[in-house]
């Protein structure tokens, strides 16, 4: 039997602040086996980052967790800094949003990718500079680019000189946080191919985190969508973007229309409301006020994942209750207070390939 | 503000545009004799903008998008061509500005960039009637302004600042400080793009909302295809200082003529209509803006040798491709697949 490669059971993560800890993680359990590719979807504020930042135990000081994250069977939460240090990098490695702050802008790129190699493993200064230059077509930059300045690169490179350095110690697991928000979308497109392409040939375990679940039903086999520190739902990437079981993740899948798709021209699709408060969450499920399918059990309901079709689980009193039905006719909340959805799509003079 | 407006007509929306653009350019960087290198930002543009239209104009960072809409506010004098504000000239300078300033608002990117953190929402929306010494009662301006950009009851948000709000409420004040002025115009530069998935549809319908119940104008400046699909009467989508292709909205999105249209279409991770096609690298720097058309190094159509079949890769390399006007039908700046840029050529296409 093999070691599952990350196992993250009942997370919790909490910050200091003067009126008490506020809860970011709220019992999340997520597993990730080699090759694997998870996306973790949701809003700002739902503690998507901070379960990333957890996994690797980069929080401030006076955070506090609890639970256990098992890397290769090895709790990161309860290792002593010497080993931490080792398995940062080299079991696994991070790659943050905005490339162009993470990288120092006074230093060459290849010299900061050397600096990722000679953490781990003692080369000389020739080896290190053929294993940057590998590293670097690796990533789809031609060698020479070692020599460059970050400011000399645009977006989409500097965020391939991270993925470089974040491979510069062969990790088997590397989170994604952000890794194309800032960028176009054509970069986008190529990063993300090389994401995939990368977990394909080095056998990468893939942690993608970002808020557009579009991305991650394109690029992972599986997405959990957190709200509110919690997981509401987990599944099969496709299934969980095309028929949601959770009334949040429609929202959030309606959030990006399918161009093409008539229900959504002239027609945005949005959520009222606002994310909730961590210092004051509502009661039961915690997205009662803003669920368009909500009912008198919301408000006090305690909250698990129950099955939601196959491989899949979800957080709602109606996959519970056997009435995902209820879920899929939910009609996207009226956008604004005074802004009726738009009266019917105007005529087209083509029809949408399906 | 005034009472609602009938939202115009189709038909009625053929008449004179409210703004108009004639072959504007913008260049930066020509040291006096004009010697050192010329970044050619936005490079021969026509666009016009149709009483209660929503146009977007789409493009990737770089590709001059910004620059346009600063032109078109006034912000950046053009090097040539004009900005025609309902048929005249919008003038230069500060003085001569100003009328079309309150009639031409903007709405930026990154509402926690653009309110004064220490100003409380009350006077983040008034300030720009004080600055246009706009008369009457202030106070039910504002509250106005704030009940229509969905911030109710408005009261409640007077004494507000803008760190106790949240994103999406933000935008709300920067559009209402935007809308106390009665503006005919919007340009709004990126307006979701900084927002939560969940937000941007609420904004998105109160821009719609607008342009229904005060028939207001929008040139909405974006790099993103479904904010078009999602808003936009007509889109033009923009590469290396100039506009590609443009036309209605689901005519461009549905059946994209410009091979550079395509590819950015084809990525979209919510467009299932067409082949993946990942273009490789990024575009060229303005400073040197390829010979022919503009796009055929990177074209794909060009690279397959589809544009060789058709007979006309030489004039991909070598001509120049004429400037689309900024008119109702769909066209594309391609030899290829736009019947009247292939046929007649020219420095210009479009009625």
């Amino acid at each position: 039997m093999t070691v599952v490669l990350l196992e993250v059971r009942d997370l919790t993560v909490s910050y200091p602040a003067r009126e008490g800890a506020v809860p970011a993680v709220r019992g999340v359990d997520l597993t990730l086996e080699p090759g694997d590719t998870l996306g973790l979807a949701g809003e700002s504020g739902c503690g998507k980052s901070t379960m990333a930042a957890a996994v690797l135990r980069l929080l401030p000081p006076g955070t506090r967790t609890t639970g256990s994250v098992l890397l290769e069977g090895e709790d990161v939460l309860a290792m002593r800094p010497g080993r931490l240090r080792a398995v940062r990098w080299t079991e696994a490695a991070i790659v943050f949003q905005g490339a162009m702050h993470a990288l120092n802008p006074v230093r060459r790129v290849g010299d900061q990718i050397a600096e990722a190699i000679r953490l781990h493993d003692k080369v000389t200064d020739k080896q290190a500079a053929t294993r940057v230059g590998e590293l670097l077509e690796q990533v789809g930059l031609p060698a020479r680019r070692a020599a460059s300045y970050p400011h000399e690169l645009s977006g989409g490179q500097r965020q391939r000189v991270m993925i470089a350095m974040a491979l510069a110690c062969s990790p088997r697991l590397l989170i994604a946080d952000e890794p194309t928000t800032a960028l176009d979308v054509m970069v986008q497109a190529q990063v993300l191919a090389l994401l995939e392409e990368l977990g394909r040939e080095l056998g990468l375990a893939l942690l993608l985190i970002t808020h557009d679940l579009s991305v991650l039903a394109a690029t992972c086999e599986r997405i959990a969508v957190m709200y509110a520190g919690r997981i509401v739902e987990e599944g099969p990437a496709a299934a969980v973007f095309d028929a949601p079981a959770h009334p949040y993740t429609k929202a959030l899948a309606e959030a990006f229309p399918t161009i093409g798709d008539r229900a959504s021209r002239r027609n945005p699709h949005g959520l009222g409301g606002d994310p909730p408060d961590p210092r004051d969450l509502p009661s039961g499920c915690e997205f009662h006020p803003r669920c368009p399918v909500s009912v008198a059990a919301c408000p006090t309901l305690d909250l698990e994942l129950w099955p939601a079709g196959e491989g899949r689980r979800a957080a709602c009193v109606h996959v519970r209750d056997g009435n995902l039905e209820l879920v899929r006719q939910a009609t996207p909340v009226p956008v604004g207070e005074d802004a009726p959805a738009h009266p019917g799509a105007a005529p087209l003079d083509w029809e949408p390939t399906p | 503000m005034t009472a609602t407006q009938p939202a115009p007509t189709p038909s009625a929306a053929a008449q004179e545009p409210i703004l108009e653009v004639r072959d504007l350019h913008v260049h930066f960087g020509a040291r006096r004799g004009g010697r050192g290198p010329v970044a050619r930002a936005v490079d021969g543009v026509d666009l016009q903008v149709q009483p209660g239209e929503i146009v977007a104009l789409a493009g990737e960072s770089g590709c001059g998008k910004t620059s346009l809409a600063r032109a078109i506010l006034g912000l950046v004098e053009p090097t040539s061509g004009e900005v025609l504000y309902r048929g005249k000239p919008i003038g230069r300078g500060t003085a001569a500005l100003k009328p079309y300033r309150r009639e031409v608002q903007l709405v930026l990117q990154d509402p926690t960039g653009a309110l004064n953190p220490r100003q409380s929402v009350y006077e983040s929306v008034a300030e720009g009637l004080r600055i246009h010494g706009v008369k009457g009662d202030e106070e039910a301006l504002v509250e106005e302004a704030l009940a229509r950009s969905g911030l109710r009851p408005p009261r409640r948000f007077f004494l507000a600042y803008p760190h106790e709000l949240s994103g999406g409420q933000r935008q709300r004040v920067v559009i209402a400080g935007a809308l106390a002025l009665e503006p005919s115009m919007l340009v709004a530069d990126e307006p979701v793009s900084s927002l939560d998935a969940s937000v941007r549809g609420e904004i998105l319908a109160l821009l719609l909302g607008l342009v229904r119940d005060l028939g207001l104008s929008i040139l909405v400046v974006t790099h993103d295809l479904g904010l078009a699909w999602n808003i936009a009467d007509r889109l033009a989508v923009m590469y290396l200082g100039r506009i590609v292709e443009q036309g209605p909205t689901e005519a461009v999105l549905a059946a994209p003529r410009h091979p550079y249209t395509r590819a950015l279409l084809s990525v979209v991770p919510e467009v299932h209509h067409l082949e993946h096609q990942i273009l490789a690298g990024e575009p060229p720097d303005p400073t040197r803006v390829p010979g022919g058309c503009r796009f055929h190094p990177r074209c794909p159509a060009l690279a397959s040798g589809e544009a060789a079949q058709a007979g006309v890769d030489d004039r991909c390399r070598n001509e120049q491709v004429p400037i689309l006007r900024g008119v109702a039908e769909h066209h594309a700046a391609c030899f290829l697949t736009d019947e009247s840029v292939k046929k007649e050529g020219g420095s210009r296409v479009g009625t």
